[in-house]
């Protein structure tokens, strides 16, 4: 009997050590690329050996009298059961040990938030679910969305290396910079964590939460949201890419407004019904089928229908001004500030014209096409 | 109480029932016998374990692999959320009160509670709200999907419609708590046998009245919560509310202010029976009794003035985050305090491994390895890595399930052979002890390395390089929830089994107390007449 249990044992650690030597560098806090996520990280160990080093007197004692006073091996129990020596001993031990280890967080939290002197300051706020990402002094800004694809998730194609860890815009920053990070929410509470960054802090609606990066290493930094905010909590990503000031500098310079490319640049020329089909899909995909779901079922009542709704099916002026200016209070939000004229129109005429809604559309003699002048004209119209 | 002076009686003379239960369900239904009413709390503990566990087990089937697997996420959210609450309010809750309610009046030597009727509502409230809250999710629309957490405005503004049943199931268990907290206290300080004295307490005992006082301040704090919540939903006030000049870091505040020191009165209790166990098994009196006592007392106080250490990454200013820092690494004091008088009570004893020894002893090994990862926990700038990672997981997972239910497991089988009069099968109990062992650490240790990794904690899917270690998980938690289907089976063959008692009323040879005075198991109604404490 207790030969099969040791064996047991036996098997389960030894496969919980052939595992974990197979996943050896996911084992711990990365040391990461910043001053900030260096120091946490030596905290982090320092932490770590102390409960170590208290986990072997405990465990020691502990099993040392497990072994030596058995009553099988005919131990008489001895009638001590006080004694204020001792009682003292263990209080004041693990008092100075706590005080040895209070002083170097303190010193750490210290320089967390020490946000003075700042070079650079982005903006970063946490939508349902996506982030948006403003450089306060380069004027630009843009949304960061996650760019797996739904037939990954749902295993109907091969996963990328950086599967729920890649977005179509990532942040970009300038190394050995310090880069003073304002937080904030739109709608409920995120949380913006890139653990090899050394930053977690909570997104919350109301409130600017400050924080900061020093990256001293370059590369590619990859973070989830850490704040359970609804249904696509876990499809949220952040990436930060740290690049050397020159190329910094050139990646400002092609994202300035008015140059060659923005975000929100409105992009107004006729396109065919077939092309907006086509863009509509891909950005049906991207920006709304979380909720909405592929087949436009959506996820009733939190997340209506699309298909044979009469919203979607009726005026295009009305549904163009539903999704320009979304609903409040909940996950719909006003589309009109994250995407440009023509992708709006792409998916208006994709939503329009998918799941048998084109039959809905001609009955009503409306056309399923909507061109991005049409969205323009509504967003004019909606200005005050 | 005078009265009962003047009666010399022995206890264990008395036990000549002068009317026993009534027949059928109207026993179970309008009982006011502290011991049915025990029994009501750990079998709807039971069954609550099982939906909770097999909602667990939902949860780590989707982690399995990553990509979507069984559920989709919206259902993923679901079972967090269903699965925390029952978890909580459901499971360890209504045990630690099932266990009070049989065991204080045996151990203080009184006929009942004090309360009775009072006894006999704040069980069958439970019933019912859990209903409430579960009908939930067979509803048109999601069930409460934020998290047993429930922060606001991802639960107000932006919860589904069913967010008002959550309410007022959360009324309805905080009702049932209070009343059963009250009834606690007034019976440890009305209830007591002649020369109970304060100094003389089990440490059981001890330990529920200082977790009836935490209940009793912070369960109604939660009720305000809720109450702001379904405000804020319906009243259009703004309590938490930024776009009306209110504050989501006000729910936060408030929640903690209940929810830290309910994480003490779930393990509370458990210190207490750890005491009685490990000293009974070593045959030899606990050591530093008062000081065990001043500890429990030390941790619920500290245990109020500690609830920002889980809101460290909201912003706090530096000097809030100074005082919870220290503050809470404060709590690792009066912990150590038990844990090194535990040991000094093993050292030099007489020890023998029963499966309530068995499960008291990996409390102590794995409570402390949970104890670790606290203290780890309240370093802030540590903290700001590990918070609402898979790190806090598996914290909280080893306090909990190696703490309280290893806890609430050894005081059944401690016990049971009490209540029924019968011997369990030594034999099952070990091997579900062993089980449990060792599906919890696989479980739940893969998981530390999952949070120092970088996992988010409520993600109903992950990264690529988080596989292997999921997948630990996953097969720890199956084997975890098959090891208690063994304790499932013994229980059941105890309730029903109709063979005669074959346990003494001793049971136990390292045992005292009163409640070893009794026959087992003990006649309806027992100490009619208080027994004299020497």
């Amino acid at each position: 009997m207790h030969h099969r249990i040791l064996r047991l044992i036996l098997f389960f650690t030894s496969a919980l050590f052939v595992l974990t030597a197979y996943a050896e560098s996911e084992l711990n806090m990365p040391v990461g690329g910043t001053i900030l996520s260096e120091e946490i990280y030596k905290l982090h160990m320092a932490g770590f050996y102390v409960c170590c080093g208290i986990g072997v007197v405990v465990f020691g004692v502990l099993i040392y009298s497990l072994i030596r006073f058995r009553k099988s091996k005919g131990a008489q129990a001895a009638h001590f059961h006080e004694h204020l020596g001792v009682e003292i001993i263990w209080t004041t031990i693990p008092f100075l040990i706590l005080v040895a280890l209070a002083i170097p967080a303190t010193i750490v939290l210290g320089h967390i938030h020490n946000t003075d002197k700042s070079a650079l300051t982005l903006k970063i706020t946490g939508y349902q679910w996506k982030w948006k990402y403003e450089y306060l002094d380069q004027g630009i800004s843009f949304f960061s969305v996650l760019s797996t694809t739904q037939d990954q998730i749902n295993n109907k194609a091969k996963k990328s290396e950086w599967y729920l860890l890649e977005v179509d815009h990532e942040a970009v920053v300038p190394i050995n910079t310090k880069i003073k990070l304002l937080i904030t929410a739109d709608d409920v509470i995120h949380s913006w964590w890139v653990p090899a960054l050394g930053v977690k802090q909570d997104a919350i609606p109301g409130y600017i939460n400050e924080n900061w990066i020093y990256v001293t290493k370059p590369g590619t930094y990859r973070g989830q949201c850490g704040e359970l905010c609804g249904l696509n909590h876990g499809f949220m990503p952040i990436v930060v890419k740290a690049v050397p000031q020159a190329e910094f500098d050139q990646w400002v310079k092609n994202h300035h407004p008015g140059n060659s490319f923005t975000p929100l640049q409105p992009a107004l020329n006729p396109l065919t019904g077939d092309a907006l089909l086509a863009l509509g899909k891909a950005q049906y995909e991207k920006n709304c089928v979380m909720c909405h779901q592929a087949n436009g079922a959506g996820l009733p009542p939190s997340f209506p229908a699309l298909k044979k709704s009469r919203i979607v099916t009726g005026a295009p002026d009305a549904a163009i001004a539903f999704v320009l200016s979304g609903v409040p209070g909940t996950a719909m939000q006003a589309f009109g500030e994250q995407l440009d004229d023509q992708n709006i129109a792409a998916i208006m005429t994709y939503i329009r014209s998918a799941w048998g809604n084109s039959d809905l559309v001609k009955q009503q003699k409306y056309s399923t096409v909507i061109q991005p002048k049409d969205v323009a004209k509504v967003r004019q119209g909606s200005k005050p | 109480m005078t009265e009962a002076i003047i009666h010399t009686h022995a206890a264990a003379d008395h036990f000549d029932a002068h009317h026993g239960p009534e027949k059928g369900f109207k026993r179970w239904l309008f009982t006011t016998n502290h011991k049915d009413i025990g029994t009501l709390y750990l079998l709807f503990s039971l069954v609550m374990l099982f939906i909770g566990g097999l909602m667990a087990l939902v949860i780590r089937a989707e982690l399995f692999e990553p990509g979507k697997v069984l559920i989709d996420p919206e259902f993923f959210n679901q079972m967090t959320t269903m699965h925390g609450l029952i978890m909580v309010f459901g499971v360890i809750m209504p045990a630690m009160a099932g266990l009070a309610n049989w065991m204080i009046p045996l151990m203080i030597g009184a006929p009942d509670m004090a309360l009775p009727r009072l006894n006999n509502w704040s069980f069958w409230l439970l019933p019912f709200a859990f209903c409430l809250l579960m009908s939930t999710l067979i509803m048109s629309g999601p069930a409460p999907d934020f998290g047993w957490t429930f922060y606001a405005p991802l639960s107000t503004t932006y919860g589904p419609k069913s967010t008002d049943f959550f309410i007022f199931s959360v009324h309805m268990m905080g009702a049932s708590s209070i009343m059963a907290a009250l009834n606690i206290v007034v019976t440890i300080f009305n209830m007591r046998a002649p020369g109970m004295t304060w100094g003389k307490l089990p440490l059981f005992v001890w330990s529920w009245l200082v977790t009836g006082f935490l209940l009793l301040a912070v369960m109604p704090v939660l009720a305000g919560c809720v109450t702001m919540m379904l405000m804020d939903r319906h009243f259009h006030t703004s309590f938490f509310n930024a776009a009306g000049g209110g504050d989501p870091l006000l729910f936060q505040h408030v929640f903690w202010f209940f929810g830290h020191p309910e994480v003490y009165i779930l393990i509370l209790p458990g210190f207490g029976i750890i005491s009685e166990v490990v000293s009974t098994f070593s045959r030899k009196r606990l050591f530093g009794y008062k000081f065990m006592v001043a500890a429990t007392v030390l941790i619920a106080f500290i245990g109020l003035i500690v609830w920002m250490h889980h809101m460290f990454t909201t912003g706090a200013p530096i000097t809030a985050q100074l005082y919870f820092m220290y503050a809470t690494m404060l709590v690792a004091i009066p912990t150590g305090i038990k844990i090194f008088n535990w040991l000094a009570t093993l050292f030099k004893g007489s020890i023998t491994f029963e499966t309530p020894m068995l499960f008291a002893l990996g409390f102590l090994v794995m409570f402390t390895i949970g104890g670790f990862s606290g203290v780890m926990l309240s370093l802030v700038p540590a903290d700001y890595q590990y918070r609402d990672s898979y790190f806090v997981v598996a914290h909280f997972h080893y306090v909990l399930v190696s703490g309280s239910l290893f806890a609430i497991f050894a005081a059944i089988y401690y016990w049971l052979p009490k209540w029924t009069g019968r011997m369990y099968s030594e034999r099952l109990g070990q091997i579900h002890f062993w089980l449990s062992v060792i599906g919890m650490n696989l479980a739940f240790l893969p998981m530390h390395f999952l949070g120092l990794a970088g996992m988010p904690r409520r993600i109903p899917d992950y990264p690529l390089q988080f596989t292997d270690f999921n997948q630990l998980c996953t097969i720890g938690a199956f084997i975890f929830g098959m090891a208690q289907l063994v304790f499932l089976y013994i229980i059941l063959k105890e309730c029903v089994s109709h063979t005669k008692p074959d346990v003494s009323n001793q049971v136990w040879e390292g045992a005292k107390g009163l409640e070893w005075t009794l026959p087992s198991p003990p006649p309806y109604h027992t100490f009619e007449t208080a027994p004299i404490v020497p």
